[in-house]
């Protein structure tokens, strides 16, 4: 069957290379978007947004299609990466004694496999730090509010007027887009009354019917700001090594974008300059984005 | 100009034959004129080792005027050397520095095995070609002019650029994956430009590209580095041709 050529072939190799490393850099926008909305929004309604937010992406039909196509795309692209350098690391089983690289090529394009390697192990901590925990493990702690409400203590005998006293409720998050009471604590008696349990880590339930009342936001919003707060102590190396990854990842996409279109064939005089500089500007531009939002969540908690 | 004569050193890959283990030597070479060629220093260095009764070194050349694709040469880590637009034969001395330390070596490539010191043999570039690098010409004797065919001028020159390919390997011995692409890039392309080249255009590409897998090439990275130091500019526009080409053979093919 002549489609094999397809899988097998030098060329296909470079076509899969191309078609999933252009598709991640879809993905790199739409997870930047979202991310931005980090430093956008501050206080407890960009809290509120981004939790919102992740709540979204993790329940709509259409990303989640989308995000297991990006968990596949990632691994072609890296197993297709580790072939490929295998296959021409055979190609010179001899190598220069004296080689002048620099004299013909970028230095980014010719360590892609490098490139490509930081970029996975950063990944691979990435997604030990926040994905990890949000899908596998769900060891997120609920989007939580403590207000300060007044609790009626008794009537005052002589006056006859209400006496209340300001005490602190812990309110949860419920996907209808409520508050719920969580707990309250009887000032008069120090009783602490809860009014829903919550199975599942997640889901809310009524005390008495066992029914399903509503859905927690998993604060993913806290997370991340107690990840990169100054008061972490392992934050600024957290910081570090975040900045460091994106500019190894701009390298990386310095060569890769314009590069990617080329293996595909997309090579014409008037529309290959322009994917050049395409490319040029969302190198520098996404990383950077993606790089002063650790940098900014530092600075400011 | 006058000439001027330097005396260099120079760091050359000696391998006895295919199978044997090969090493930098080092030799000097006195009086070296900056008019004369890179092939023409070799030549010198040559009858000093004659004289001295030792063996020469074995390197290619033809027609030494920088169109046969014979001479090849790595020369200070850059395939023909440190100028560009030109084969070996071509480069001059004068490249070159008085007390310079020069390395030779030959092209590194799988594909193109060492048959002695400099000499690779680049046969694996002539099976590509037989896999598919020609266009079938009825030679009954009523063969038809090809100058009857109206080609446009644009894609007749782009055909004419990518056939100025000598086939010399300049871009397998360049390439940090040892790959062939350009090779095969401009050798596609020079027939997919023209009608007569078009009628065999898909199997000609998927016969030329699972040859030149099979000889052991690497896969292009886009690096660029084949299209800088090619004798003859060939451009890696070739190369995303070739792609399109593979690409709708492999799709159409049945």
């Amino acid at each position: 069957m002549s489609n094999s050529v397809l899988f097998k072939s030098s060329i296909a190799k470079k076509y899969f290379m191309a078609l999933t490393g252009l598709f991640l850099c879809t993905f790199l926008v739409g997870h930047l978007l979202g991310n931005l909305q980090l430093i956008f929004k501050t206080g407890e309604e960009g809290r509120r947004a981004f939790n919102e937010y992740a709540y979204f992406m993790g329940h709509n039909l259409f990303i989640q299609v989308l995000s297991y196509t990006t968990y596949i795309a990632l691994i072609i692209h890296a197993v297709d990466g580790i072939m490929l350098t295998i296959q021409n690391r055979k190609a010179r089983p001899v190598k220069y004694a004296y080689s002048n690289p620099k004299a013909n090529s970028g230095t980014a394009s010719r360590n892609m496999a490098i490139l490509g390697t930081l970029i996975l192990v950063f990944l691979a901590t990435h997604m030990a730090n926040f994905w990890w925990k949000a899908k596998i493990t769900k060891e997120i702690p609920l989007h939580s509010l403590v207000k300060t409400v007044d609790y009626p203590v008794g009537q005052n005998p002589a006056t006859g007027e209400m006496i209340t006293k300001p005490i602190e409720v812990t309110h949860y998050l419920n996907t209808n887009g409520t508050y719920q009471q969580f707990k309250v604590k009887d000032p008069s008696t120090g009783q602490e009354q809860k009014l829903f349990e919550i199975k599942n880590k997640h889901e809310f339930y009524d005390l008495t019917s066992h029914v399903k009342i509503g859905d927690g936001y998993k604060d993913l919003h806290t997370v991340v700001m107690t990840f990169f707060s100054k008061e972490n102590s392992s934050a600024l190396f957290g910081v570090i090594f975040y900045v460091i990854s994106m500019i190894v990842l701009g390298y990386h996409l310095w060569h890769g974008f314009a590069s990617a279109f080329q293996s595909l064939g997309l090579n014409h005089p008037l529309y290959t300059p322009i994917i050049k500089k395409i490319g040029m500007a969302f190198s520098i531009i996404v990383p950077f984005l993606f790089a002063i939002i650790p940098v900014i969540i530092y600075m400011n908690h | 100009m006058a000439s001027k004569f330097i005396n260099i050193t120079l760091k050359i890959w000696r391998q006895k034959n295919s199978k044997a283990k090969g090493a930098l030597e080092t030799y000097t070479l006195n009086d070296v004129s900056t008019d004369s060629s890179f092939l023409e220093m070799l030549d010198q260095l040559n009858e000093q080792l004659i004289n001295e009764k030792q063996s020469p070194i074995a390197f290619d050349h033809d027609c030494r005027e920088g169109i046969c694709g014979m001479c090849s040469l790595y020369i200070n880590g850059r395939a023909h050397g440190p100028d560009s637009g030109i084969t070996t034969c071509q480069l001059h001395m004068r490249m070159f520095k008085d007390g310079d330390t020069i390395y030779v070596e030959p092209w590194r490539s799988r594909a193109f095995p060492i048959i002695k010191d400099l000499m690779v043999d680049r046969s694996a570039f002539d099976r590509i070609q037989q896999a598919g690098g020609f266009v079938s010409v009825n030679t009954s004797g009523r063969t038809m002019d090809a100058n009857a065919i109206p080609i446009p001028k644009a894609d007749a020159d782009k055909a004419f650029e990518a056939a100025a390919c000598i086939g010399c390997g300049a871009c397998v011995a360049s390439c940090k994956n040892g790959s062939a692409m350009l090779f095969v890039g401009a050798k596609v392309s020079q027939y997919a430009l023209l009608p007569q080249g078009k009628v065999e255009a898909t199997d000609r590409v998927l016969n030329m590209v699972r040859q030149m897998d099979e000889e052991g090439f690497g896969n292009c990275t886009n690096t660029g580095a084949c299209e800088i130091e090619c004798p003859k500019g060939i451009s890696i526009e070739n190369i995303a041709r070739m792609n399109r080409e593979f690409l709708k053979g492999a799709l159409t093919k049945s």
